[in-house]
């Protein structure tokens, strides 16, 4: 039997009625009672497998939604472990508070298809099913969790680094003087202990405050679409938000210095860059010049070139095509109705019947699929797992300080500095074990 | 040459060092046969360099050596001249004890107690090849002088002996450490049979004449007033202690030693072998942190029959002549005689990642391999290697489970978890850092962790776990006494005031009162005038356990999450290529190394989280078909 509970929301991405998050382990009840009260504010009776009616509160008090809970004790569920649910409102805010509040209150996230391993440890899985369950994890192997590192904000991941320095300086200072005691070097001071650990605290007080939301990740697939003017660039943008315009992206905080569009294709987020001319009519044909979509390619991940499949190919056409060479991009060859006379390779469309459309969005999602950007859902709970590393950062060094206030022995506040290290370590995927001891090595000259 | 056949006996150790000795004293105790060879008897249990045992992790290994009866801390209670606890102003996980060896009695204690052991001989001679193929394993052990035992399992412990090579400027020469002969053929017929081997390389400083160094130069270092036990069997331990001394290298030294970098065998490109970055040469000192003004000198007693000093911080590999010059420009070293040159020393040793978490080497069965031989460093990291790997070579005999300390039960399970599930590109010291679980390791309780362990397998003798039942009875009836003693505020604000501490307003029982900093057990004892006379190792136990109950638990609790895959053991003949969804790099580390537990299977590089999920969900599934 695992020893820790996981939770995970269970519901799918998106616009839903009903959201449910799950949690599985032996603290299940426990942490529910920790989180979920009836209406009166007390904590209702839990019998196993009764529906209970009433409201998902903070420690503080603050009610994050009105919500079903239900408990089932083990062995009956189908992880075969006391699993607990709760059902609250649709959509992703809802489901991504609870799920906080949960690893708040003791949870882990769960990995990937950890639902299913542990039915299928506790015997509740056929063993037919194995090979299944191994796909489901081998899932998140690979790529996606490069990806989750690849995709921290470039800002984020500074921060996260600086304060993980200034953690290793730390537990450098501690380590040598712990096991270097007769060596001729600098004596690491209470005062100045705590005066390094309440700038980290700072630092990561500051870090927690812009994870909470939701910043962590750069969000979404830069595209820019280019073509010569005229060609249906802006019929195409429409089509794309006209379809999504009702689930663009809810994370708040996106960044949008040079991002004026965002929308959802088959979950995946993308910003359109620099759609100025989208938004002018399509008889202003001068704004888009060669220069201006030179600057769109540089900053986009992926391309998506417009040609007018049914005249030959212009000069611009032709500067465009060379300047796209050896970028993502993806061609279209629009104004299919009209019959094609193009000989180019490319994805035959038609912006007008909206023929091909679905093509376009499969060449999307295979582009995403070769590992360079992560899905929606992936993003946030992403998001919520970092903002727990934070967090749990946060509360191991404001018990470090505590500790130096005290004047406890060093060597005892260090298990809670290395913990905050570690913690940062997994948000930006740094994990070596013999750092610590490295950087001691480096920085003294030790030894007889 | 003819072939004598000499006899048969159950286990051969190869090298009478720290970890030999452990070796046959511990697999003679459990009942086994044993021979104990050295190339020479003067070589046993030398201190080749520094004349202390124990340190910070290194006094760790020790106690826990001692705790399952070895023999290590006997033998320093009997043999030190100075005892130092050291890191007393910090937490109790890392107090760790250090004594200065009379290097000559430290010798001739432990080889009169080999010689004194029923079951085990120790006796002169240098095997030059073990008779072991990848089928039958080890059948036997030939001499230089055609003698030839019999054995099923050997533990070899050979030190800096294998293919010695000292170097001194730039002379370099095969040898064995302090000019003994090295072990040059065994090291050819090793690699003949096919283990592969690698290059490490160590130092000393010099040894200069007492009588040539002026000390009114030099800060005094003197021992503990009152010294500390290493062994859980000594109580007292009072004797005249000597002093050591501290001086400093200066820009003189400095300059001297940077004008003949060209002449030191390490930079001159005659040494090829790894060395330790925390032992380092004084020229690689110099070369690594150019700008550090001074460094320091220990001047260090051998011994109380001899005038030899051991001069700690300054291994070099430079010429006598060199030598000679800088060690003249130390205060206090201006008249210096040199007796011994700092010399350089490469061996042959094995990568750790070929060993079973048993110490058996995994290509040739019965082959058990200690210390310097597995790429560690140190006096006690070796006894501690001899004799975990003295203990399993009996137990695989006897066709028993091995004996394994995993991670969170001793710094014992840390040193051989490091080296053989993570490896070692140098050699490897023991630091109380590496230990995760340091606040429940710690030297105060090493009895109560692990001589149950040792009662189990027949290496603890009678007297041994009569005392520490003992003191475990004694220790707990002391904490309940003092949960139950309440002490009035009044009474206790004598002593919290006196102490510094801000006055207390309600009585709380003595054991909530020792919670606070400026207590102690010790100078709580005029509040507690009832209590019972108890010894010093009984005393520090309940202070600590007392003081430090809420980290102490918090760490156990880690303990248990740590176990739960630490206890799910991998079956031997498991078929990791076999199995889909592993990735490739998982698949190759796991074949080579054969982890034990899901645990241990975690801490290899290369192994990630999704591959432990598919590695548990492949168990699950195989357990069931």
């Amino acid at each position: 039997m695992e020893n820790t509970t996981i939770a995970a929301i269970s519901t799918a991405y998106g616009e839903a009625g009903i959201g449910i998050v799950r949690m599985s382990g032996p603290d299940s009840l426990d942490i529910l009672k920790k989180v979920f009260f009836s209406k009166n504010g007390k904590s209702p009776a839990f019998e196993a497998r009764h529906m209970y009616y009433g409201t998902v509160r903070k420690a503080d008090g603050e009610v994050i939604d009105e919500a079903l809970a239900v408990y089932m004790n083990a062995p009956y569920t189908y992880t075969g472990e006391d699993v607990a649910e709760i059902q609250c409102h649709g959509g992703n805010i809802s489901v991504k508070n609870i799920l906080s509040l949960l690893l708040e209150s003791g949870a882990v996230l769960a990995d990937r298809g950890e639902f299913t391993k542990r039915a299928f440890l506790s015997g509740k899985i056929d063993l037919s099913q194995a090979e299944a369950v191994i796909d489901l994890i081998k899932a998140r192997t690979g790529r996606s969790y490069e990806t989750a590192v690849d995709q921290l904000e470039g800002s984020v991941s500074r921060r996260v680094k600086e304060i993980r320095e200034r953690l290793l300086d730390l537990l450098v200072s501690i380590t040598v003087n712990m096991d270097y005691p007769d060596e001729d070097i600098e004596i690491l001071t209470y005062e100045r202990f705590g005066e390094a650990l309440s700038l980290i605290d700072d630092e990561l007080s500051k870090l927690n405050a812009s994870s909470s939301e939701g910043r962590i990740l750069r969000e979404g697939l830069k595209v820019a679409i280019v073509g010569k003017p005229n060609v249906g660039k802006s019929s195409l943008m429409n089509i794309f938000l006209k379809e999504n315009r009702s689930i663009v992206t809810d994370i708040p905080g996106t960044t949008r210095d040079t991002i004026e569009e965002s929308a959802s294709v088959r979950g995946i987020p993308i910003s359109f860059i620099d759609t100025a001319g989208i938004h002018e009519s399509e008889d202003v044909v001068e704004s888009m010049g060669i220069e201006r979509s030179k600057e769109a390619f540089n900053k986009a991940d992926l391309l998506i070139l417009v040609l007018d499949g049914s005249s030959e190919l212009t000069d611009e056409d032709r500067e465009l095509l060379e300047m796209s060479e050896g970028r993502p991009c993806i061609t279209l060859l629009n104004k299919a109705d009209k019959g094609l006379v193009l000989k180019e390779e490319g994805i035959e469309v038609s912006m007008l019947t909206e023929q091909g459309i679905d093509k376009i969005e499969d060449a999307i999602e295979g582009f995403v699929d070769s590992g360079r950007v992560r899905r929606e859902s992936d993003v946030m709970i992403t998001n919520i797992r970092h903002a727990d590393l934070v967090r749990k950062a946060l509360s191991e060094i404001g018990e470090a300080m505590e500790m130096v206030k005290a004047r406890e022995a060093m060597d005892f506040i260090e298990v809670n500095v290395k913990a905050a290290f570690d913690y940062l370590g997994e948000i930006i995927g740094e994990t070596a074990s013999d750092e610590v001891i490295d950087e001691v090595f480096s920085r003294f000259c030790l030894g007889k | 040459m003819e072939i004598k056949k000499l006899g048969t006996y159950d286990i051969v150790v190869i090298g009478a060092g720290h970890a030999g000795c452990e070796a046959a004293l511990a697999a003679a105790r459990m009942g086994k046969k044993t021979l104990i060879l050295s190339i020479n008897l003067e070589a046993v249990a030398n201190m080749f360099c520094n004349p202390a045992i124990g340190g910070t992790g290194k006094g760790h290994l020790v106690r826990e050596i001692d705790a399952l009866g070895g023999e290590m801390g006997l033998c320093i209670d009997k043999t030190f001249i100075q005892s130092r606890m050291l890191n007393v102003s910090k937490g109790p996980a890392v107090h760790s004890l250090r004594a200065q060896a009379d290097k000559r009695r430290y010798h001739e204690e432990m080889k009169r107690t080999l010689e004194k052991q029923e079951n085990l001989l120790l006796r002169q001679g240098e095997v030059i090849d073990i008779d072991m193929d990848r089928e039958d394993g080890v059948k036997g052990v030939l001499l230089k002088t055609g003698a030839y035992y019999s054995c099923k399992a050997v533990v070899i412990a050979t030190g800096t002996f294998l293919g010695g090579k000292i170097f001194i400027g730039d002379t370099g020469f095969d040898s064995g450490p302090n000019g003994l002969s090295p072990s040059t053929e065994l090291a050819e017929a090793l690699k003949k049979r096919g283990l592969p081997m690698r290059r490490f390389k160590t130092g000393t400083p010099a040894r200069a004449l007492s009588s040539s160094l002026d000390y009114s130069k030099m800060e005094i270092q003197l021992g503990d007033e009152k010294p500390v036990p290493f062994s859980f069997m000594d109580e007292n331990v009072d004797r005249e202690q000597v002093p050591c001394w501290l001086t400093y290298t200066n820009e003189e030294t400095h300059r001297i030693i940077r004008e003949n970098f060209s002449r030191s065998s390490l930079f001159g490109g005659l040494i090829e072998g790894v060395g330790p970055r925390y032992c380092p040469s004084i020229e690689s000192k110099l070369e690594r942190f150019p700008d550090k003004e001074r460094h320091q000198l220990f001047v260090e007693p051998e011994g109380l029959s001899t005038e030899e000093m051991y001069l700690q911080g300054m291994s070099s590999s430079l010429p006598e002549d060199v030598q000679e010059a800088f060690y003249r420009t130390i205060p206090g070293l201006e008249n210096i005689q040199i007796v011994r040159s700092a010399y350089a020393i490469e061996y042959d040793c094995i990568d750790p990642l070929d060993l079973n978490m048993n110490l058996m080497h995994k290509a040739f069965p019965g082959l058990f391999c200690a210390g310097q031989f597995n790429g560690s460093s140190g006096y006690e990291e070796a006894a501690a290697q001899g004799l975990m790997a003295g203990i399993n070579a009996v137990l695989w005999l006897d066709g028993k489970e091995p004996f394994i300390i995993d991670r969170s039960e001793g710094y014992i399970g840390v040193l051989l978890d490091d080296l053989i599930t993570k490896g070692t590109n140098e050699p490897y010291r023991m630091m109380t850092s590496r230990a995760e679980y340091r606040l429940v390791l710690r030297q105060d309780n090493a009895d109560i962790r692990l001589t149950q362990r040792g009662r189990d397998l027949g290496l603890v003798s009678d007297e041994r776990y009569e005392k520490y039942l003992s003191d475990k009875k004694a220790m707990e009836d002391e904490i309940a006494r003092l949960e139950a003693l309440k002490i009035k505020p009044s009474v206790a604000n004598t002593v919290i005031v006196r102490e510094g501490g801000s006055p207390v307003e309600n009585g709380a029982s003595l054991a909530e009162l020792l919670k606070r900093p400026e207590l102690t057990y010790d100078n709580t004892e005029e509040i507690d005038p009832e209590r019972p006379k108890l010894s010093y190792h009984v005393r520090t136990k309940v202070e600590v356990s007392i003081k430090y109950k809420g980290y102490i638990d918090k760490q156990l609790a880690q303990i248990e999450k740590f176990k739960h895959l630490e206890n799910k053991a991998l079956p031997e003949d498991l078929d990791y290529m076999a199995m889909e969804g592993l990735r490739n790099e998982a698949k190759e580390k796991l074949s080579a190394q054969r982890p034990l537990s899901v645990g241990q299977a975690s801490r290899i590089s290369g192994v990630s989280p999704a591959d432990i999920n598919v590695l548990l969900v492949w168990l699950e599934k195989l357990r069931r078909s």
